[in-house]
């Protein structure tokens, strides 16, 4: 099957239908191991019990700054190639990529807390993170209240492209200002900082978290598709009463 | 499992998390049957799409 076969919104929806039942079991056993492996990982011998609150922050972080680039990606699909799947999935993205945001910036408040004394400080890192969720409202504020879905999509496509501007400020924010937040620790050159004992639980909550966003994602296309049939047989609906 | 003396803190953090995603999960439910029955009741009616429309 080729890729522009998925561009056909019926056919699209027939894969929705037979992988997203084993997509939402992958998740849940994914979860299962890394909420025990979570559960049973060693406390960090500075900051104690406190390190469990990591395996929901970080990927949360790395899932907020992936759903905006991922409506990047589609905002270039919307406006220049004009795929007909590309503001759906784009719109499916925002709120999926604001609730990650939001998870990320709650729990990063109640682990700085205990470890660094405060639950918020105006750094940089923590910041440009308020700023990308500040700009995810401002999209599902652009999808949501548009009369005509055409002129929101195209609004919402602009700014996801002008907010990327944003994911190498969030990235590189704690090597660019004096922040309080801790420096790259997982990818970076020289290889993680992170224990093993810690590392794996992590990487496994991560992968958890990835597919829960996939399958969120691909749910959300499909109700936003089914809402535009809805939309479309309406105005028909409409059309063949005044006609 | 013991969780120190910051427990209120990691049981937070992990309550919310799960009730935002339980509230995404729920959204989400909710707006596909919410979809299907509207769709529904327009076949009902016989209100088709136009590509559905033969000629």
């Amino acid at each position: 099957m080729a890729v522009i076969d998925l561009a056909n919104p019926t056919r699209f929806l027939r894969i929705v239908d037979r992988v997203l039942p084993w997509l939402i079991a992958a998740t849940v056993v994914l979860f299962a191991v890394g909420l025990y492996r979570a559960m049973s990982a060693p406390d960090d011998y500075q900051q104690g019990a406190t390190v469990k609150i990591m395996f929901l922050h970080v990927p949360a972080a790395w899932l907020g700054m992936f759903g905006w680039a991922l409506m990047s990606v589609a905002a270039l699909g919307t406006l220049v190639w004009r795929h007909p799947l590309a503001d759906v999935s784009g719109k499916a993205a925002a709120p999926i990529g604001a609730a990650f945001t939001f998870i990320c910036l709650v729990t990063g408040s109640l682990w700085g807390r205990p470890t660094w004394g405060t639950y918020w400080v105006w750094d940089a890192r923590l910041t440009s993170m308020l700023v990308l969720l500040l700009l995810y409202l401002g999209v599902l504020a652009l999808y949501w209240t548009a009369e005509e879905p055409g002129r929101g999509a195209r609004a919402a496509a602009i700014l996801s492209l002008v907010g990327a501007v944003n994911l190498p400020i969030i990235k590189f924010s704690v090597d660019w200002w004096n922040t309080l937040h801790q420096p790259a620790s997982v990818f970076r050159t020289g290889g993680s900082t992170i224990d093993p004992s810690l590392l794996t639980p992590l990487l496994i909550m991560a992968l958890a978290f990835t597919l829960l966003f996939v399958t969120l994602h691909l749910a959300i296309m499909r109700n936003e598709i089914l809402r535009r049939r809805v939309r479309s047989m309406r105005l028909m609906q409409a059309q063949e009463v005044h006609a | 499992m013991n969780l120190g003396s910051h427990a209120d803190f990691i049981v937070a953090a992990y309550a919310m998390t799960l009730f935002v995603v339980a509230a995404l999960i729920a959204w989400v439910l909710l707006d596909y049957s919410a979809q299907r029955r509207i769709l529904g009741d327009l076949e009902e009616r016989g209100v088709t799409r136009r590509s559905q429309r033969k000629g």
